[in-house]
């Protein structure tokens, strides 16, 4: 069926059966994008903890405090990654189990990043 | 028997956004469980896709939906400097200082992972539509993202719902 998958789907449950199959590039640039934004998090939760600087800069409005930066350019960097990487990686071959390995990495680190008694750890 | 407009706006966004999103994942969960090619027709195919497309963004809109109802409505009150916000109640006394501490300084981070990957789901499968039912690997990674989304936003949920019962936002 094609390259990007193993299991082969019984005919009769394809509803066109004769449709080229989409191409893979989009899905694997929304899942890497993901981890990404999901890791932009961490970064951003874990800089503000350990420079006051940062933490000034990440305060967008007074009345949320940090969290309006973290939150605000978390999902810039996920949206301005998922453009990119569609843009570059629409005709990719990547392998899409590649690309979740990857994206479930990201994620990863980006959960560990938001953990309290990780990122207050860099607390000065 | 009354609601001041933050319990209003609290219950927004923890009960009927919660709702909607608990409600959507069950129904996202059950379309991805079942949609194998061994247990459906192509005209049952492309009903349990409408039906799975609808679930999926339906939790990734209620996802988006409550993040931003905590972080710009409810957690301004929550934060705010006054010694009767939920915040100053609980750092003031050590027996409680970690529901914010640790609790809140979880919850208010982690959730915001959830509608980052649930949109990804939705995305992939909108884009995908029926040709879902061709890549079980596909079904299978789609389906684990989704139970990590719902998994961060119930950590989310729960510390709220705990911080709410010990200083509620009034």
């Amino acid at each position: 069926m094609t390259q990007h998958t193993e299991a082969v789907t019984p005919v009769g449950a394809d509803p066109h059966p004769g449709e080229p199959d989409k191409p893979f590039g989009p899905i694997n640039a929304a899942l890497i994008a993901g981890g990404i934004g999901s890791l932009a998090m961490g970064v951003f939760t874990t800089l503000v903890e350990a420079s006051t600087s940062v933490k000034s800069a990440l305060t967008l409005t007074k009345a949320v405090g940090p969290l309006s930066g973290k939150t605000v350019f978390a999902v810039v960097v996920w949206l301005v990654a998922w453009a990119v990487l569609h843009a570059t990686m629409r005709r990719s071959t990547m392998a899409v189990g590649r690309a979740f390995a990857l994206t479930l990495t990201l994620v990863g680190l980006g959960l560990l990043l938001t953990f309290p008694l990780i990122f207050q750890a860099f607390a000065p | 028997m009354s609601l001041t407009d933050r319990e209003t706006w609290g219950l927004i966004h923890g009960m009927v956004l919660g709702a909607a999103f608990l409600l959507a994942f069950g129904g996202g969960v059950a379309g991805f469980w079942s949609l194998k090619p061994e247990l459906v027709t192509a005209a049952g195919v492309v009903e349990r896709i409408r039906r799975l497309k609808v679930g999926v963004v339906a939790m990734a809109v209620a996802a988006w939906g409550t993040v931003l109802t905590g972080t710009w409505v409810v957690y301004p009150w929550y934060r705010s400097p006054a010694k009767t916000s939920p915040k100053s109640i609980l750092v003031a006394d050590e027996s409680t200082a970690q529901w914010h501490e640790f609790g809140m300084e979880w919850k208010e981070h982690i959730a915001w992972l959830s509608p980052i990957l649930a949109t990804v789901v939705a995305f992939v499968v909108v884009y995908l539509g029926t040709q879902l039912i061709r890549h079980d690997n596909v079904r299978r990674m789609l389906l684990t993202l989704f139970v990590i989304a719902f998994g961060i936003a119930a950590v989310a949920g729960l510390f709220g719902a705990l911080i709410t019962k010990v200083a509620p936002v009034l």
